[in-house]
């Protein structure tokens, strides 16, 4: 009987002591393995909240918490970013591409597949960033911010409401207008106003957009990335296309500059988490990224980066400065038309470039180079006749 | 004794003939098998046919090029010639001051002409603060050149410097004894003595100059694409090795083709000539 009882008990004990972790099951799982270990996490410049300011320093923050020490480096394009991924030698354990990119990565296999056991913050993404169509499957990504371009304008240099991306081909404003500095961006905005597919395989399509482009290049500033920042705040130009995050800091300096989303329609983009496959600490990576959908940090990152975020708790959390922002998250009948990058074929992504190339030599005049190249090697020439001529003269002479 | 003394010299000089080897002769041949090489591997010349379409590139490029440093020269041919009269203690206080420059940053030089040259920089803004107009310096030719002579300059003295200092004086005073005035001893002795200077300066100036993509990025603006953005591009953004190398291939080329030019300048006879 003591026996019966005591084999009851110690069951009881043993199940009990089973069932505590699942009852506890939010607990954090045991991570002091990784200690003393290395995480290399790529992103976009200024893309995290870094201390500056008196904000959270997000990784010091993780490295306190799990004494994983962060290697934390730049990027300034996705193809950058792909082609130092490409080229193997850097190691990275998490990367922040955008869709196309992703897409990309996901057809040449270079991305892990993520165990979201390990993820289970994931769970706060809105369903409608989930599953996008360069991850049906939601195997690979976990969404870290979105948002849309749109056109910023200086209200004091530009009259008028603007509604239209027409407004970047008007001579009115010759000279005081910037435009992407990158091939993909900047053909997005002729082909929304063309009302073309911004995918589109076809090389018309491509040729038409082109024509466009050609027509707006002597109207153009300079061909700018985040130089617009300091152009657009210090009033050098009038009209940029650019992100509407970013037009929420340029405006925090510039009162004077305005935003819209023009009714061609507009790019919008995710820029997503995801794991290289050959990541050698795959565990501190995902323990990286639901770290980073950790609602504390999640908010800290939306507020330091102003682009909008995929995250449900930081939409609500009352320390989230731009909760409801009208220009990050339009009501429906404000929400402009949108296009998603797809990944292009090799193909037509050459052809791109070589537009892209073809545009921007155009605008060399290269008149003078020819004129004064010719006088140079003249003058040369001449000199070495002369020379020439000494020469055998004082030969004859001696 | 003799054969034992060239072994050694073949010894102590193999490391070099690796070196060459392996960071020279190689890449040159990869640079070439990309240029003849589409993205399966076979045999083209279709990257090279392309080039065509950036003929305008190359002439913009080797002019500008050719254009700062020809500036570099007269501005650095005159200081070096002032350098090398003065005593060691200013001699070296001065090469100090040249040098000083290269210590810092090349793209955080080139950013800063940036700062200086905008349209609300600190030249317009001292210019507007008089009361004149403000001018268009950034974005401008004249800016990239100012960007490569800025940056360059000390490649062009240093060498013309380190010459005229080795020159032997006694040449010039042979000259004067020989009744020479000023004018006629330094266009007779000190100009032709310092002409290899002068020629490994150009190359030092030249190469860069033609080949820069961040100095025509940040100052140049829209009108003006030099050869290297164009092959930065081909490797950074379009993924397209092969028409960037076949590019590179030609610029090599032709700055070959520059600098066989300028050494006809420097052969024995020519230098005293002049």
């Amino acid at each position: 009987m003591i026996k019966r009882f005591f084999s009851c008990l110690i069951a009881a004990v043993l199940l009990f002591s089973c069932a505590l972790p699942a009852l506890a099951a939010p607990a954090e799982k045991d991570y002091s393995h990784l200690r003393g270990t290395t995480l290399n996490v790529y992103n976009w410049g200024e893309y995290i909240s870094d201390g500056s300011e008196g904000t959270l320093d997000v990784n010091a923050e993780f490295e306190k918490e799990y004494g994983i020490k962060v290697n934390y480096t730049n990027f300034d394009s996705n193809e950058n970013m792909y082609n130092k991924l490409k080229s193997g030698g850097a190691n990275y354990d998490v990367i922040i591409p955008s869709e196309y990119m992703v897409a990309k990565l996901i057809d040449e296999d270079m991305l892990a597949e993520l165990d979201f056991s390990n993820i289970p913050n994931y769970q706060y993404i809105l369903p409608k960033y989930k599953g996008l169509y360069y991850d049906p499957e939601e195997k690979y990504t976990v969404p870290y911010t979105v948002g849309m371009v749109g056109l910023i304008y200086n209200t004091t240099m530009v009259d008028g409401p603007v509604d239209s991306w027409g407004i970047m081909w008007d001579e009115q404003y010759a000279g005081k207008i910037l435009m992407f500095n990158n091939p993909r961006d900047a053909f997005c905005i002729a082909q929304c106003y063309l009302g073309q597919s911004v995918n589109s395989t076809d090389t018309k399509d491509w040729d038409a957009a082109l024509d466009l482009l050609k027509k707006q290049n002597p109207l153009i500033s300079s061909y700018v990335m985040d130089e617009v920042y300091n152009k657009m705040e210090k009033g050098e130009a009038a009209i940029a296309a650019y992100y509407a995050g970013d037009y929420l800091t340029m405006y925090d300096t510039n009162p004077d500059l305005a935003f819209c989303y023009p009714k061609e329609g507009v790019n919008y983009f995710v820029d997503s988490m995801c794991v290289p496959k050959n990541t050698e600490n795959k565990e501190a990576a995902e323990l990286y990224i639901n770290f980073m959908c950790r609602e504390d940090i999640a908010v800290a990152n939306a507020n330091y980066i102003c682009y909008a975020t995929p995250h449900a708790l930081v939409l609500e959390s009352d320390d989230y400065d731009l909760k409801g922002n009208e220009i990050l998250y339009p009501d429906e009948s404000q929400m402009p038309v949108t296009q998603i990058f797809e990944n292009l074929d090799y193909e037509t992504q050459q052809y791109m470039t070589m537009l892209w190339n073809e545009l921007k030599i155009e605008g060399n005049s290269i008149m003078d180079a020819y004129v004064g190249l010719s006088v140079s090697l003249a003058l040369v020439v001449i000199y070495l006749i002369y020379k020439f001529i000494k020469k055998k003269k004082r030969e004859a002479y001696y | 004794m003799n054969k034992q003394s060239s072994l050694m010299s073949r010894l102590a000089g193999a490391p070099y003939l690796v070196w060459a080897a392996l960071f020279i002769i190689v890449p040159l041949g990869m640079v070439a098998y990309y240029a003849f090489t589409d993205s399966e591997g076979a045999f083209t010349l279709a990257n090279l046919a392309e080039i065509s379409k950036y003929k305008d590139t190359f002439v913009l490029s080797i002019w500008l090029g050719l254009l700062a440093t020809v500036i570099c020269l007269l501005i650095a041919y005159p200081l070096a010639y002032i350098m090398a009269q003065k005593g060691p203690q200013k001699q070296s206080t001065m090469t100090m001051l040249i040098m000083l420059p290269m210590w810092m940053n090349f793209l955080l030089r080139t950013y800063s002409w940036m700062t200086i040259l905008e349209d609300y920089g600190l030249v317009n803004t001292l210019i507007t603060s008089l009361g004149f107009e403000p001018l268009q310096l950034i974005n401008t030719r004249g800016a990239v050149v100012l960007g490569m002579v800025y940056n360059f300059l000390p490649y062009m003295i240093l060498p013309i410097y380190t010459v005229m200092l080795k020159t032997d004086h006694s040449l010039v005073e042979a000259a004067q004894d020989l009744g020479g005035n000023k004018l006629d001893v330094f266009r007779n002795v000190t100009i032709p003595l310092s002409v290899p200077g002068v020629v490994s300066g150009f190359t030092m100036v030249f190469v860069p100059s033609v080949s820069t993509f961040y100095i025509s990025q940040k100052l140049g603006g829209t009108g003006t694409i030099l050869i290297g953005d164009i092959i930065e591009t081909q490797f950074q953004t379009a993924n397209n090795f092969h028409l960037g190398a076949s590019l590179s291939f030609i610029l090599m080329i032709l700055i070959f083709i520059c600098l066989a030019v300028m050494n006809r300048f420097s052969d024995d006879d020519g230098g005293v000539i002049i």
